[in-house]
C-alpha cells in the first residue's frame, strides 16, 4: 500500500495497476493464511493479557459487578506479607531451577563430550533427559514420597550412619523451599545437558587440539574454549529456566502446597489461590501482572548478554 | 539483528502466555450480566412456587423429569440416594455431573450462573453465590415441607441475612446429612495405657496423652500437610469450644459483624494446643501428613488417638473392625457442655434451575424417607436430621457409627454445635490456619501471635 503510493509518475500506467493489484492479491491470501491463527492468538493470549491488566485495577469476585479500585491491588501485594513473600521465594528457586542445573549441565555435558563419547553418552543423555519428559505432578508425588519422613531418601541417609539429619523435608521449614529446588535440577538438569552437549558437539575440534598442544588441561579448556563458544546455548538455558522458576506452579501445588506455613509458596500458588479459591481475581491480577512483570526485567538482560557474542 | 529482535519477541510472548495459563477466569462470563439475570430468577420462581404451595406440596409430577445435578467426586451418598429415588420415583432420571471438592469451588460459580445451571449441586460455600444471586431462595419450600419445625441448629448453618451473615435469615441450602467430630481412639492401644472409659475433661485426656508418650506409643495421629489443610484446626477448635462458649466462635464462622477469634479463652485454647506440640503429642513430620496419610497410619495401628468427624467410619470400620472407638471432645470442667464441629453436606438450588420443586421435593425425601435415611447412615456414617420423630436407622452394635450416632443427641441437648473455624471465609483454611498452625508446629509462631495473624486475614477477606 505504501510503495503504491510512492510510485513514480513516469512508469507506464498501464503496467502498475496490474502488478499492484498481484502483491495487494498476494498480501491478502497471506493474511488469510495467518488469520486462523492470529484469531487463536488473539482470543487466547492477546484478550486475556489484556483482560488481566484491566482486572487488575478492579475489585471483582468473577461474577458480581466490578468496582474501579485504582492501583489498591498492587499495594495490597506490597503490604501482605504472604505476597511479597512469594517473591522472594521464587528469586531462590532461580538458583536451584537455572543457576544450578546450568552450571551442572555445562559440567556434565562437557564430560560427557570428552570421556564418554558413542553410545555411552547418548545412553547417559538419554537418562539425564527423561526426567524432563516426566509429568511434573508425577515428579512432584514421587518425590514428596521420596522426602517423606519414612521415604527413601531418609533410609538412605540413616543407612549411611546420618540418622541424626533425617526429618520430613518437604514439611520442615529450613529445607522445604531447598527441597523443592532439589525436584526442579532433577527435572531442568537434562534439558541443559542436552542443549549443551549438542551445542559443544558443533565447536571445531581444532580448537581443543590446539589447546592441548598448548599444554591446557581439561579446565582450562572449559574456561577458554567451551563457555564462551556456548554463550548463547546458556542464554538460552538460563532464559528458559529463570521463566520456568520465576512462573512455576506445578512441582510446588503438588509437593507442599506452598507449605509450611507459606514456606514455599510462589506468586503461581498465590495467584491460583487468590483467584480461584478466594475469588479475589483483582488481587490475583495484580500479583500476575506484577510476575510478568519481574519476569520480563529479568530476561531482558539476560538476552543483552546474548547480543554480545555476536 | 532480525534473529535477536526475534527471540526477545518470542521471550515475551512465553511469558505472556505463562501468565495467561495463570491468570484467572479470561472465559468468564461478563460480570454484568450474572447479577442482573440473578436477582430476576429468585424473586420470579419463589412467587411461582408460592402460587404452587397454595394448591399442592412441591413434588416431580408424573411428567417424565430429569433432573440435573453436580455432585462431588469420591462421595458415593448422593449418587446412590439418587438411584433410590429413580426407583421410588421412576418418573425422575438423572443428568449428574460430577467434580472434585476444589474444583467446584472455582467451577461452581460459573456453572450457577450459566443457562444450563443444574437443580441441584453440591455446594463447596455458599455466601458469596447467595449474595450474588445465583442461588434459590428456599423459604417458601421450608415452609411448604414444615422444614422449620426440624430440631433448630440443623437449617441455621444455611441460613443468610440480608448482610452475608450466615447463621440466620433466607434459607439457601439443605444439608444431606450433619457430620459429627471427636476423638476417634484405638481400643487396643487404649487399654495399653489404661483407659477405661472416656475422658470426662480435659485434663483427664491430657493424663491419657502423657501416659501415651510415657509408654512409648504416639499420643495423636493427625495430619497437617498444606496439601490437605491444617488438621490442627480441628484439637484447636474442640479446645476453643471447651475453654469458652460455643456462640462467638460460630458468630466469628458466620461472619457477623465485629466478631474476632481473639479471645481470651481462645487463647487459653491456643496456648494449651501449643503445650500439646512442645510435648510431643502430635506426630514429629506433621506439616508434612497428608489426610489420607493420616488415616492409613491410624488405620495401621500409629496413633492412640486421632481427631476426624464421622465421615471417615467407614474407613475406621474397614481398617480396623471393632478396634475404634469414639468420645466427644470433654469440656474443661467435669460436667460443662460438650461441643463439637457438626456441619451439614450442603446441597443447593440453582437461581436458574428448571426443575427446582423437584430438586426442593428430593431433598425433603432424603430427610424423611427410611430407605434414603438408611443409604444416609450407612454409606455416610452421619446422621440424616429431619423432623424430631423420625426413625433412626439401625447400624451395627460396637461399630464406630454406633458410638458417634450415640454422641450426636449428647451434644446437641447441651448445644455444643459449631461449624468448622476452617469455614468461615473461602480462603481462611489456605490463607490463614494452615500456614500460622503450621508455623507454630515448626516454633515459628506463639499461640497470641496465632490469633491475630488468622483474624488479620479475616479482615482482609471479609474487606475483599
Amino acid at each position: 500500500m505504501m510503495t503504491l503510493d510512492k510510485q513514480p509518475a513516469t512508469l507506464s500506467a498501464s503496467k502498475r495497476p496490474r502488478a499492484s493489484k498481484r502483491v495487494l492479491r498476494e498480501s491478502f491470501i497471506g493474511w488469510l493464511y495467518v488469520l486462523p491463527a492470529l484469531l487463536m492468538y488473539a482470543v487466547f493470549v492477546l484478550v486475556p493479557f489484556v483482560l488481566t491488566i484491566v482486572y487488575s485495577f478492579h475489585k471483582w469476585n468473577g461474577v458480581g459487578l466490578m468496582t474501579w479500585v485504582g492501583l489498591k491491588n498492587y499495594i495490597t501485594v506490597f503490604e501482605v506479607p504472604n505476597l511479597i513473600g512469594t517473591i522472594f521465594n521464587a528469586f531462590w528457586l532461580v538458583v536451584w531451577f537455572s543457576f544450578i542445573p546450568v552450571g551442572l549441565g555445562l559440567v556434565v555435558a562437557s564430560v560427557i563430550n570428552r570421556v564418554a563419547t558413542g553410545r555411552f553418552g547418548e545412553m547417559a543423555r538419554t537418562v539425564l533427559f527423561l526426567p524432563y519428559i516426566i509429568a511434573l505432578v508425577a515428579a512432584g508425588i514421587i518425590w514428596g514420597w521420596l522426602l517423606s519422613l519414612s521415604g527413601l531418601v531418609n533410609q538412605i541417609l540413616s543407612a549411611i550412619g546420618l540418622g541424626s539429619i533425617t526429618r520430613a523435608w518437604l514439611g520442615d521449614f529450613d529445607w522445604a523451599l531447598s527441597a523443592v529446588g532439589i525436584i526442579g535440577i532433577w527435572v531442568l538438569l537434562g534439558f541443559c545437558t542436552v542443549l549443551l552437549s549438542t551445542a559443544m558437539s558443533k565447536v571445531d575440534p581444532s580448537l581443543y587440539e590446539a589447546a592441548r598442544i598448548d599444554g591446557s588441561n581439561w579446565i582450562r579448556e572449559f574456561f577458554a574454549i567451551t563457555v564462551p563458544l556456548l554463550k548463547q546455548e546458556i542464554g538460552v538455558c538460563l532464559t528458559v529456566t529463570v521463566i520456568f522458576a520465576l512462573a512455576t506452579f506445578d512441582i510446588v501445588y503438588v509437593a507442599t502446597a506452598g507449605g509450611p506455613g507459606n514456606a514455599t509458596s510462589v506468586p503461581g500458588l498465590q495467584i491460583y489461590i487468590l483467584a480461584f479459591a478466594q475469588r479475589n481475581i483483582g488481587l490475583a491480577s495484580a500479583l500476575a501482572v506484577m510476575l510478568m512483570f519481574l519476569v520480563v526485567v529479568i530476561i531482558l538482560p539476560i538476552q543483552r548478554l546474548n547480543k554480545e557474542t555476536y | 539483528m532480525n534473529n535477536k529482535l526475534m527471540k526477545v519477541v518470542g521471550l515475551l510472548l512465553i511469558s505472556v502466555m505463562l501468565l495467561a495459563a495463570c491468570q484467572p477466569a479470561a472465559t468468564a462470563t461478563p460480570a454484568v450480566e450474572a447479577p442482573a439475570a440473578a436477582t430476576e430468577a429468585p424473586s420470579t420462581d419463589a412467587t411461582e412456587v408460592a402460587t404452587e404451595v397454595a394448591a399442592t406440596t412441591p413434588s416431580c409430577g408424573t411428567e417424565p423429569v430429569v433432573l440435573k445435578a453436580t455432585f462431588e467426586t469420591g462421595f458415593d451418598i448422593p449418587f446412590k440416594l439418587a438411584e433410590e429415588f429413580t426407583k421410588q420415583f421412576p418418573n425422575v432420571t438423572w443428568d449428574i455431573s460430577q467434580d472434585q471438592f476444589a474444583n467446584l469451588i472455582t467451577s461452581t460459580p460459573l456453572v450457577l450462573a450459566s443457562d444450563n445451571a443444574p437443580d441441584l449441586l453440591r455446594l463447596p460455600t455458599m455466601v458469596s453465590f447467595a449474595k450474588d444471586g445465583l442461588l434459590m431462595n428456599l423459604d417458601s419450600y421450608a415452609e411448604a415441607f414444615g422444614w422449620n419445625d426440624w430440631p433448630v441448629p440443623q437449617l441455621n448453618q444455611n441460613r443468610i441475612d440480608a448482610d452475608g451473615v450466615r447463621g440466620s435469615g433466607t434459607l439457601y441450602a439443605m444439608g444431606l446429612n450433619y457430620s459429627l467430630t471427636g476423638v476417634f481412639y484405638n481400643k487396643e492401644l487404649a487399654a495399653q495405657i489404661g483407659m477405661t472409659e472416656a475422658p470426662k475433661t480435659v485434663a483427664e485426656f491430657e493424663g491419657l496423652l502423657a501416659a501415651a508418650k510415657t509408654a512409648g506409643l504416639q499420643p495423636i495421629m493427625i495430619w497437617g500437610s498444606a496439601k490437605s489443610g491444617m488438621g490442627l484446626a480441628f484439637p484447636l477448635q474442640q479446645l476453643m469450644a471447651a475453654y469458652g462458649p460455643v456462640d462467638p466462635i460460630n458468630e466469628w464462622i458466620f461472619g457477623k459483624a465485629g466478631a474476632t477469634i481473639d479471645t481470651p479463652s481462645n487463647l487459653v485454647a491456643a496456648q494449651k494446643l501449643e503445650e500439646w506440640i512442645k510435648a510431643g503429642y502430635f506426630p514429629v513430620d506433621v506439616n508434612a501428613i497428608e489426610y489420607t496419610d493420616a488415616a492409613a497410619r491410624f488405620g495401621a495401628g500409629e496413633g492412640v488417638f486421632t481427631f476426624n468427624g464421622d465421615w471417615q467410619n467407614t474407613g475406621y470400620d474397614t481398617a480396623m473392625p471393632g478396634n475404634v472407638g469414639f468420645f466427644l471432645m470433654p469440656p474443661a470442667e467435669d460436667g460443662g457442655p460438650y461441643a463439637a464441629m457438626s456441619a451439614p453436606l450442603t446441597f443447593g438450588i440453582a437461581a436458574k434451575a428448571k426443575n427446582p420443586d423437584c430438586a426442593a421435593f428430593f431433598l425433603n425425601w432424603v430427610a424423611t424417607n427410611d430407605a434414603a435415611r438408611e443409604i444416609d447412615v450407612a454409606i455416610g456414617g452421619s446422621n440424616p436430621g429431619g423432623p424430631a420423630g423420625a426413625t433412626m436407622p439401625e447400624v451395627a452394635a460396637g461399630s464406630v457409627t454406633a458410638e458417634t450416632l450415640a454422641a450426636g443427641p449428647v451434644m446437641g441437648a447441651d448445644g455444643g454445635a459449631m461449624d468448622f473455624i476452617a469455614n468461615a471465609t473461602s480462603s481462611i483454611f489456605a490463607q490463614g490456619w494452615t500456614p500460622e498452625l503450621q508455623k507454630m508446629v515448626g516454633g515459628q509462631q506463639d499461640a497470641a501471635g496465632l490469633l491475630k495473624a488468622v483474624q488479620a486475614e479475616y479482615e482482609r477477606e471479609l474487606a475483599q
